[in-house]
């Protein structure tokens, strides 16, 4: 990828003396429902400069040297753990990874276990993922240091729904009155749920399409209580795809079939698949954007995920840029 | 005291003159010079004689931006965070002589940290330090090559440069701060 | 105290049935409640100064679960009745989901003696297995069950899924004249639910569990009531499904009774969500809000409030579900579902009284003359005659629960830490001093 400019209007601080930060107040990353739009734009911020590093040569500087950062993943993730793994690398930390055995120990002793353990290691930041909702909430409790959830159950995936914002942000510039559009297994999504959060600050269009099945009962309740006007909710694909200006369909798991929540892949491409035809009712120049990994041929045709309009490499790359974002903001500067 | 101004526009523009020539003399020419200032306000003064160097020479001396936030080895609590900008140099530095730019020349802590930013992006063939004001205190062995104005200072003194470019006035300033230094300088 | 003669002095009486309210004395003697009136004198015996008290018949909890056999980490028959004494209950109704579970003569006789042997100061009734293992395919033999002391049949912890078992099962009960008590779940809807279906659970990422879970059941049972004419006890019914049902049925004339808990009177699907103090602060994922059915919508909380001052809803019972501290402490999702509830039942419905949603009549009725009619055992009133199971309590109290210091062996309760007005100061069962607070006053 291409050196970029420094973009006019993105570096606000220039006329500080020293642009320092006083209002970020997080000591973890659970989810983007508490991140205000400054904290957010500032995550963007950060991460423009750390884009060029991920340019140069030698990747490293020294910024978290001397520094521990764990990842516990106690569900398997190849790409994400590899993207923090970098991230905390590329900003000279060191880092250890703890994958639970899950099959070894009784449900939930592992989790208290392997957090006192870490506990007494001392270690800078955890970086958690775990297939039960709100395990980082637990985390964050009953230990001291930083954690940055990478992904917990059905709930939450806040670095996901960053890079995903500084996608599009890269992409369509001012987000203002541009639409995105959500296609797949809502119910089940942490990523649709991050987005929702996330997105609600910069005056976007958010549209959550998925069959009757895979979209959760209490959700316009949920959209309701919380004054999310931002978003809306979609049975069908045309009507949703129209105008817009992103699509990101979500992995379909084969796992939905067999507990009956779509009759057949059939029936589900039919009516929910991002393929050319589809696309042919969003805006001319609309782009594909997905959280990764993809089942090619469900919810995404392959001339889609490898076109032109795809943006699937680039968020691989924001997504280590966002990640060291967070890291520097998380455990940069002096140990507590 | 009362922040009191210690050098005007045209004070500062001397100067900058000044360290120009001294530039070209010490390198025999403009031949494989590159500017990098030091963000924030390291920036326009390399463009500044950049620009002075272009109209005496006729020759366009690349310049680029150095953020050093993330080679800071300052302690900073959590509050006082300073955010990554980008650092922009998009001409190769290796084999060139390098001109470092700041605006103001205290602990040496930031050049430090500019020259461990300097070594990732490549390997120039000598760094030289130009800096607008020198106010004393070095707590490293560093040095500068080409200087505006000497100004001895004490420590809870502070100086603080405007520049046009970032501030919409150019004046060099001095005042009383309490409890001296919280800033890598 | 040895002694099963006591004289009460000035208590204020409240009774559900009379609805009169008044301050006499109360004397007890041979552990029956010997009269009632003004002024009354008695030699050599103990008397308590229960000026500013209410006298109410003693609770008495159509549900809950002692553990015992089985699993006496959890809790065991004594400690189970202690801390019911504690609460003010006098009377206490097991549920059968034991190890081995109350399915057979033996198992039900055997708790009967522990309870004879260590829990003899309140009185302990078994409630027995409609099924074999509660395993939902064959009946257990419900006669034999209930000539050993069964006052009840219920599989409670799982539903009978097969609607012509549980019809034949409610052949059987109504010829005993016993009633069914169901536990309304449908497993294939609330499969893999960890909260009530709704917003909170959207917004914590945790799979819902419909309202529609219970209704559909509780319609069912209720048809099969009206078929077989047996007496059918819905017990801690949570939706506003449930109680529009019920109305129903009783409108028709059927014998259908229900329970409701004190958790699910005052707190909503939201309390998982919240910490106690702070609602601002991150998501609780509190696994002490865990329990089945669950905490439900406030709308939900309303019509359960209505119902009680309608009379559709008859008793309130505790369900009293301990769990050991690892079990809780966990992931919300792995977390076991269960509330203890003995020793904060009367605090925590006080504040509905206080807050004006329902009476202090309605309240104690639910407790004593509801509860009683169903068990149809003479208990519930304090007729001269009657045996003397009263409760002693002051409004006003104001107290902090704190669940370190209960007898109970279980701490899985979502009202620690919470300030409560009103508890129990004196639980006397048969005329002994089951139960008393250091603040009651005996001369």
């Amino acid at each position: 990828m291409s050196l970029s400019e420094p973009r006019p209007g993105t570096a606000t601080r220039e006329t500080l003396p020293n642009p320092s930060i006083d209002f970020w107040k997080h000591r973890h990353v659970l989810d983007l429902d508490d991140f205000s739009r400054e904290e957010t734009d500032l995550v963007f911020e950060i991460a423009e400069g750390m884009v060029e590093i991920l340019d140069r040569d030698v990747k490293k500087v020294p910024t978290l040297r001397g520094k521990t950062i764990a990842t516990m993943f106690f569900e398997p993730s190849t790409r994400t753990r590899a993207s923090f793994e970098l991230a905390a690398k590329y900003l000279g930390a060191d880092t250890i990874n703890l994958e639970a055995a899950r099959s070894s120990v009784a449900k939930g002793e592992s989790l208290i276990d392997s957090l006192r353990t870490l506990q007494a290691l001392e270690v800078n930041a955890i970086i958690m993922r775990h297939p039960c909702s709100g395990a980082p909430y637990i985390a964050a409790r009953n230990l001291d240091t930083s954690i940055i959830n990478a992904g917990d159950g059905c709930h939450a995936h806040p670095s996901q729904g960053l890079l995903d914002i500084f996608t599009m942000r890269q992409q369509l510039g001012n987000l203002k009155g541009r639409k995105a559009v959500i296609v797949g297994d809502i119910l089940h999504s942490r990523v649709a749920r991050s987005n929702i959060w996330g997105t609600r600050h910069y005056g976007m269009k958010l549209v959550l399409c998925a069959p009757p099945t895979l979209m959760p009962h209490g959700l316009p309740d949920m959209l309701e209580k919380y004054s999310l006007n931002h978003v809306t909710l979609e049975h069908d694909l045309n009507t949703a795809i129209k105008n817009a200006d992103i699509v990101m369909p979500l992995r379909l798991q084969k796992e939905r079939q067999q507990s009956g929540l779509i009759s057949s892949l059939r029936e589900y491409t039919q009516g929910y698949q991002v393929n050319a035809a589809r696309l042919a009712g969003a805006k001319p120049d609309v782009l594909v954007m997905h959280p990764g990994p993809m089942n090619e041929g469900a919810e995404i045709s392959p001339e889609v995920a490898y076109g032109t309009r795809s943006l699937i490499e680039q968020q691989v790359t924001n997504g280590l840029a966002v990640r060291m974002a967070l890291l520097y903001l998380i455990a940069g500067g002096k140990s507590r | 005291m009362p922040e009191k101004t210690l050098l005007n526009s045209s004070d500062i523009e001397r100067a900058l003159v000044r360290v120009s020539h001294e530039i070209l003399e010490r390198n025999k020419g403009a031949t494989d010079i590159v500017f990098v200032g030091i963000k924030t306000r390291g920036v326009p003064i390399a463009q500044r004689l950049a620009a002075i160097i272009r109209t005496m020479e006729q020759v366009d001396i690349p310049v680029g931006s150095l953020d050093i936030t993330l080679y800071r080895d300052d302690v900073s609590s959590l509050s006082f965070k300073h955010v990554v900008q980008q650092t922009y140099v998009p001409f190769d530095i290796t084999s060139k002589h390098l001109i470092l730019v700041d605006d103001v020349f205290y602990t040496g802590r930031s050049i430090r940290a500019a020259l461990d930013a300097l070594i990732d992006l490549g390997r120039p063939e000598t760094i030289q330090l130009a800096v607008l004001i020198d106010r004393g205190h070095r707590e490293l062995p560093i040095r500068a090559d080409f200087v505006g104005k000497n100004i001895p200072t004490a420590r809870n003194e502070e100086i603080k440069v405007y520049l046009s470019e970032v501030d919409a006035v150019d004046k060099v300033t001095v005042m009383r701060t309490e409890g001296g230094k919280n800033e890598l300088k | 105290m040895k002694n099963d003669s006591l004289l009460i002095k000035n208590a204020r009486i409240i009774g559900p049935a009379a609805g009169i309210e008044e301050t006499c004395d109360i004397l007890i003697t041979g552990g029956k409640i010997s009269k009632t009136g003004k002024n009354i004198s008695a030699a050599g015996v103990t008397v308590i100064n229960a000026s500013g008290l209410i006298a109410s018949p003693g609770f008495i909890d159509l549900h809950c679960h002692l553990r015992q056999p089985g699993y006496e980490n959890k809790e065991t028959i004594a400690t189970g009745a202690r801390a019911a004494a504690c609460g003010g209950y006098t009377t206490i109704c097991c549920m059968p989901n034991t190890n081995p579970p109350l399915d057979s003569a033996a198992v039900v006789s055997h708790v009967r003696d522990i309870a004879a042997r260590e829990a003899s100061f309140i009185t302990i009734l078994p409630v027995g297995c409609i099924t074999e293992g509660r395993a939902g395919k064959e009946l257990t033999n419900m006669a034999e069950l209930a000539a050993t002391g069964c006052i009840g049949f219920s599989d409670d912890g799982s539903t009978v899924s097969n609607n012509r078992i549980m019809s034949l099962a409610m052949d059987n009960a109504a010829v005993l004249d016993l009633p069914i008590i169901d536990h309304c779940e449908d497993v294939d809807l609330s499969q893999g639910g960890h909260m009530n279906e709704g917003w909170v659970a959207v917004r914590l990422g945790l799979k819902g569990i419909p309202a529609a879970a219970e209704d559909t059941i509780v319609a069912r049972d209720i048809a099969l009531c009206e078929r077989t004419g047996a007496k059918l006890h819905l017990t801690h019914i949570s939706t506003a499904g449930s109680v529009q049902l019920v109305r129903d049925a009783k409108c028709r004339g059927l014998k259908v009774t229900c329970d409701v808990t004190p958790h699910h009177l005052t707190l909503t699907h939201e309390r998982v969500m919240n910490s106690q103090d702070d609602p601002r602060s991150s998501l609780a994922y509190d696994t002490n809000a865990r329990v089945n059915p669950p905490l439900r919508s406030p709308a939900d909380v309303e019509a359960l409030i209505r119902g009680i001052t309608d009379g559709t809803i008859d008793v309130i019972a505790t369900d009293h579900a301990p769990h050991t501290i690892e079990e809780k402490l966990c992931e919300f999702e792995n977390a076991v579902s269960g509330i203890i509830g003995f020793e904060t039942a009367f605090g925590v419905l006080m504040s509905l009284v206080h807050t004006g949603k329902i009476s202090l009549n309605a309240l104690l009725t639910c407790l004593t003359t509801g509860p009683a009619s169903i068990l149809k055992n003479g208990a519930g009133t304090l007729n001269p005659g009657a045996r003397a199971d009263l409760t002693l309590l002051d409004t006003g109290y104001e107290w902090t629960v704190d669940a370190k210091e209960f007898f109970s062996k279980g701490r899985n309760t979502p009202f620690d830490g919470c300030k409560l007005k009103g508890m129990v100061v004196a639980t006397i069962s048969g005329g002994f001093l089951a139960f008393r607070h250091n603040s009651l006053r005996i001369d």
